[in-house]
This record gives structure tokens, sequence and C-alpha cells, in this order.
């Protein structure tokens, strides 16, 4: 099983949908001759050539769009939005079009476009480029959200991606491209909706997905040290989202802890919060905690973006409080 | 009123009873709004008949057709049943999109009409979608998209006609100008002057203008955009100029617009006009076109008792369909 990092993981499986499925194509800004903002596609222009391989003009909405049409056309379009930032530009085409054409058509139209975007914050960037809104597409009918935090996830995730026939917002964190992992060499998928246990624990669960599954990781490993065995459940997708999974560890540990970058309000964090109280408030033995991205637009300076974003410091210090661990 | 080709009686005279079937169609809608049978947004179409039919009959039958929320005119000149075009206006499980999406969404992808886009301007990126994966796959399919002068305004305008033209994709931007974004005068709105149709040369995209109002003339320009589109030559934007003789929608009272522009506008009604043009080349008998408006009347009466007979779509048909 070699190790790849999560950005060969996501190349692997693009050129694998590339290699075997003619419907097949990518469109965004600076995708071919520029390799992708995040080098995801680099050399993909020159082994897929030019129509496979569309570089965009910078025009978010035309470019989920063109997706759009061309889902419903009969192709497989991969869009690259470059962030999620920029996907604001094209929230009418995934929100109001995207997401609701199968419905408002009575079922006659499908739309299987899969939309893949950089999302997170901690590289200072400031406000504009660092938020976390795959909460904001998660709570819309019509759209799946998918995020992985493994290599192995990224690709297992974006094969069942493409052979779904539903829009996808395929999640990216920036700061997660270098991380390596083992990725098996057989054909494996990862299906939507699953959560995974990515280390069990008795005594706290901690939930995350994305960045947020490596920080909660590293915060069992000092709890383990500290005689708290803490269990940690990557959500891998946000909608479907996969409910059992949590609700199981829960019956274990009692206590839960969320972690999430976006902001505290109306994401994917307090929605499963309160469908976590509901449904396992017998088995708490304190409420559900959240930690968060602070209530605020993230900020450039270096101090100030540390105190906005949930760290291993931040996780022990609320399972601490929160539930005396 | 020009005929630069043969047509035959039969095709003229079904131009005419398409233009009066929308017109009957959307007449009796207004009254079923009224009565309170029709919920929502009702947008008519009433004066730009001789777009959606001209427009049509120029296509084939695998080419696509996207527009706007004042779709019942497009979607019954491509064909649709007006029995399952009323009923979805009823919200019936019958109508076209079974219910689900009223009077802005009609879809009928049966006949390749993609949809009624309900957010200005939203329908422009699609339609280059839709040309785009006709070129792809090497189909001769082209892609109608029609939209109003609102949409000039809206960044998808330059957003889809910048890249249909640097991908040469087969669609035709269609633009019906009827003056007003919803109250609002395109002369206060668009900041391009009138001949709106010149804006294609920045994007260097062929353009033509048409008079809207003429049947023939909407049919011949509209079959050498798309034959300019299916040869591969890329976009072309067609402006056909037309009026919409009622208010934006039926909650709209019309208060903006002066009574004299309505009244010389009204005065080129497509429907009397064509009539005229039928009866003077002796194409159609006085007699004829009676018994056709008869028809029409019959057959949009047994749409609304086909859509009043319907039943609701059930319950479990609230969470159908999200996803597929």
């Amino acid at each position: 099983m070699p190790d790849l990092t999560l950005r060969e993981a996501i190349r692997k499986g693009l050129q694998e949908a590339l290699d075997n499925d003619p419907r097949v194509f990518i469109m965004g800004e600076d995708v071919g001759a520029y390799g992708g903002a995040y080098a995801v596609t680099k050399g993909f222009l020159r082994q897929y050539g030019p129509e496979r391989i569309r570089d965009t003009p910078i025009s978010e909405s035309v470019i989920v769009g063109a997706g759009v049409g061309a889902a419903m056309g009969g192709m497989r379009p991969i869009v690259e939005i470059m962030t999620i930032n920029f996907s604001l530009l094209a929230m009418d085409q995934i929100v109001n079009h995207a997401a609701k054409l199968r419905y408002m058509s009575g079922g006659q139209l499908m739309v299987p476009l899969l939309i893949r975007t950089v999302t997170g914050g901690g590289a200072g960037l400031a406000a504009t480029h660092s938020q976390s809104l795959e909460g904001w597409y998660a709570s819309v009918p019509g759209l799946k959200v998918v995020f992985p935090s493994t290599p192995a996830d990224a690709l297992g995730l974006l094969r069942t991606c493409l052979k779904d026939p539903n829009t996808i917002i395929y999640c990216e964190h920036a700061l997660l491209y270098g991380v390596r992992g083992p990725v098996p060499d057989t054909y494996y998928e990862v299906p939507l909706g699953r959560a995974e246990v990515k280390r069990p624990g008795t005594d706290v669960t901690l939930i995350s997905y994305g960045r947020g599954v490596h920080l909660c990781l590293q915060a069992a490993t000092e709890l383990a040290r500290r005689g708290v065995q803490a269990e940690v459940i990557d959500l891998r997708s946000l909608r479907p989202l996969d409910l059992e999974t949590p609700l199981a560890s829960l019956r274990k540990t009692h206590r839960a802890l969320i972690v999430e970058e976006a902001w505290p309000m109306a994401g994917i964090g307090p929605y499963l919060g309160l469908r976590l109280h509901q449904e396992a408030f017998d088995d708490l033995d304190a409420p559900i905690a959240h930690l968060c991205g602070a209530d605020t637009p993230a900020p450039y300076a270096r101090n100030l973006e540390r105190l906005s974003l949930p760290d291993v410091p931040a996780i022990l210090k609320t399972v601490a409080e929160a539930f005396g661990l | 009123m020009q005929l630069q080709e043969r047509l035959t009686k039969t095709e003229l005279v079904s131009f005419y009873r398409q233009m009066l079937l929308i017109r009957r169609f959307e007449e009796r809608c207004a009254e079923m709004y009224m009565l309170g049978k029709i919920r929502g947004f009702l947008h008519l179409y009433i004066g730009e008949e001789a777009i959606a039919v001209g427009c049509m009959s120029a296509l084939r039958p695998e080419d696509y057709v996207v527009t706007h929320y004042r779709d019942h005119g497009h979607a019954l000149a491509r064909g649709m049943d007006p029995k399952v075009a009323m009923a979805e206006l009823f919200g019936k499980v019958t109508g076209c999109s079974r219910g689900k999406g009223g009077s802005m969404h009609f879809f009928d992808a049966s006949r390749n009409f993609m949809g009624g886009y309900a957010i200005v301007g939203g329908q422009l990126p699609v339609a280059v979608g839709l040309a785009l994966a006709s070129k792809m796959k090497g189909e001769p399919r082209v892609t109608v998209c029609f939209f109003g002068d609102g949409a000039l305004n809206q960044g998808e305008f330059h957003e889809a006609f910048n890249l249909a033209s640097l991908w040469k994709l087969p669609v035709v931007f269609f633009l019906e100008n009827n003056l007003y974004g919803m109250g609002s005068h395109i002369d206060r709105t668009y900041a391009g002057g009138r001949d709106v149709f010149k804006a294609g040369e920045h994007y260097r995209i062929p353009a033509a203008q048409t008079d809207g109002m003429d049947v023939l003339a909407v049919r011949e320009a509209t079959l050498r955009a798309v034959e300019h589109a299916r040869q591969g030559n890329g976009p072309f934007f067609l402006e056909a100029l037309t009026y919409r003789f009622r208010g934006h929608s039926m909650a709209d009272p019309v208060e903006y617009r002066d009574r004299a522009e309505e009244e010389a506008w009204k005065v080129r009604d497509p429907i009397p006009t064509f009539q005229r043009y039928l009866l003077e080349n002796a194409i159609a008998t006085l007699t004829e076109l009676s018994e056709i408006a008869r028809q029409v009347n019959d057959e949009v009466e047994e749409a609304i008792r086909f859509a009043d007979a319907s039943p609701e779509p059930p319950p479990e048909a609230l969470y159908e369909d999200i996803y597929a």
C-alpha cells in the first residue's frame, strides 16, 4: 500500500475518471496551462488536451452554469472553483439551478456535476479567502457535500462522487494537500453518508471533518497520555450526513465535542449537535460541546487568525471545561 | 411581412393556430388566476406570441430550448400539450413538472425543452453548457436561449457571451426585447442604447435584429441564426423587438407605462396582423380561421377541465425527485 499525499490521491482519481469515461472533462480557472491554483491538475493539459482540460475565464457563474448545462446534456463535467469563497459568485447556479432542476422538473432532469473547491483558513489570506462555507451548501436539499481528510478517503470519495448522478460539492482543505497516508492499490470506494471512526475510544467522542479530524487525532494522542481515551469520528460527508456512527459512539462515551472551522451559527455543527441531543439525550453525561471558528470575519494577523480557528490546545481546553476530562 | 421561403398553407395556418392557442391559453390563465386556481406569480406572454411560434418553427426536435420565467408561450410552441401545461399551473400531478415547478418552471425533456428559469439571466450559463455538451459529443444540435432585456444587466450576459464565443459553441442567444425589465424601461436600465444586438460585436458574435411582431420575420431570422450555429460557426445573437401587452405579472397594474406607447404597439398585435396577411394573400378564408379559433377555444377549455379534474400530487411527492 503506497503512501500518497491528498493532492496525489485526488489527481489519481481525476486521471482514472478521465481515462475511463469519455464524458468526463475538467473546466475551471487555470486548471490547464497553469496546472491548477493548488497544482492538482498539473500536467493534465499535456496529457488530455484542451478539449478535456478547459481553461476558463474568471467567470464563476458561467463556469458552474456551463457545468450544469453540460451535465444535463449528457456529459460528466468536473468543475473546479478555485476557492469556495469564489463560489459565492456562482451561488445562483449552484443553489437555484444545480440543486433544484431535478425537483422542479418533476424528476425529468439530472445534473451529475462535480464541483471541486478549496476551503478553510489558516494560511493568512484574511476575510475573503479563508471561509468555510461547506455547511451552507450542506443545508441545501438537492446538493451533496463531501469533505475528505485523508488521501484514502479523498480517492474513495472521488470515485463514488463520479458515479453519483447528482451535483456534489467536493471540498478540499487548502492545508491538507500535503498530508500523506496509505492508499490501497486495489480498487475501493468510500460511500457517501458514512462517517468513519478514525480512532476508537471510550471516554469522549470528538466529531469533525477535513482538517479538524487531524486536530482531533492529535488531541486524542495528548488525551491518551492523560489516561483519557477519545474516539475520533470523521464525518467525511456533510450531506448525506451519517448520524448513526456518532450516535453509536455517544452511547458508548456519553460525551461529544464537535470541531469545525465554520462560524458558530447556522452550520453543520449546530445542526448535528441538535440532532444528537434529540436522539441521544438520555445517553449524555453533559451537553454536546461545539468548538468552531470565531464569530468574526477571518483576520489577517498571525496571532489573531490563530485565535480564530480551532487548534489542539483549544480542543483540550474545551474537553476539560465541558467534560472535566 | 416578407415571405422569403415557400411555406405550405398547412404550415402558415399552423403558425396562426399556435399563436392563437398561446393567446387564448393565457387569457384563460389570467381568469383562472383570479379564481384562485393558479397560484404564485403568473407572467403572461400576450403580445409576444410571434417570437415563440416563429422561432420554434425553425428548430429541429433535437435542438435544446431554455428560457425564462415567461415560458408558457415557448412551451406550447415547442409542442407541450396544453392540458399538461394547464395542469402544471393548477399544481396538479399531471402537470409537466408533476406540480413541482409551476408557471415559471415548465420542463419537457422529451421535447428538449430544458426549462423555464426564474432567476433573471440564470439560464444563459446553462444554455452555454448544453451547447458545450452538444459540441463535445459531436451532435448537430443547437441550443436556443431566450432571455429578456432585463437580463442584459446581469453579469451572466457577459460571462455567457464571452465563453460561448471563445469556445465557438452552437448557441443562439435570443433576446426578446420588450423594452421593460419588470417596470423599468430599457432606456433607464441599459447604457448601451436601443440596438442591443450590436453588443454582439464586442464578443465577435454575429447578430441581427428582427421584428418580434411578425412571425415570418422571426422564423427567417431564426433559420439563419440557427444555421450559423449548426454549421459550427459559434454563437449567434438575435434580438426580436416586441412588447408585453399586459403587466410584468398579474400583480402589476402597469402604472409606469405610457398609454400611447401601449396603443402604438397593440396596433401591431401579431395575431390580427398575421390573420390579415393570410386573408389578403388568399392563404386561408375567414371561415377557416374562425373554425381554427373555435378549435383552439375547445382545446383550452379541455385543458382547464383536465387540470381541474386532475389530482394533486400525493403527499409523498414532497420528498421525491430531490436526488436522482
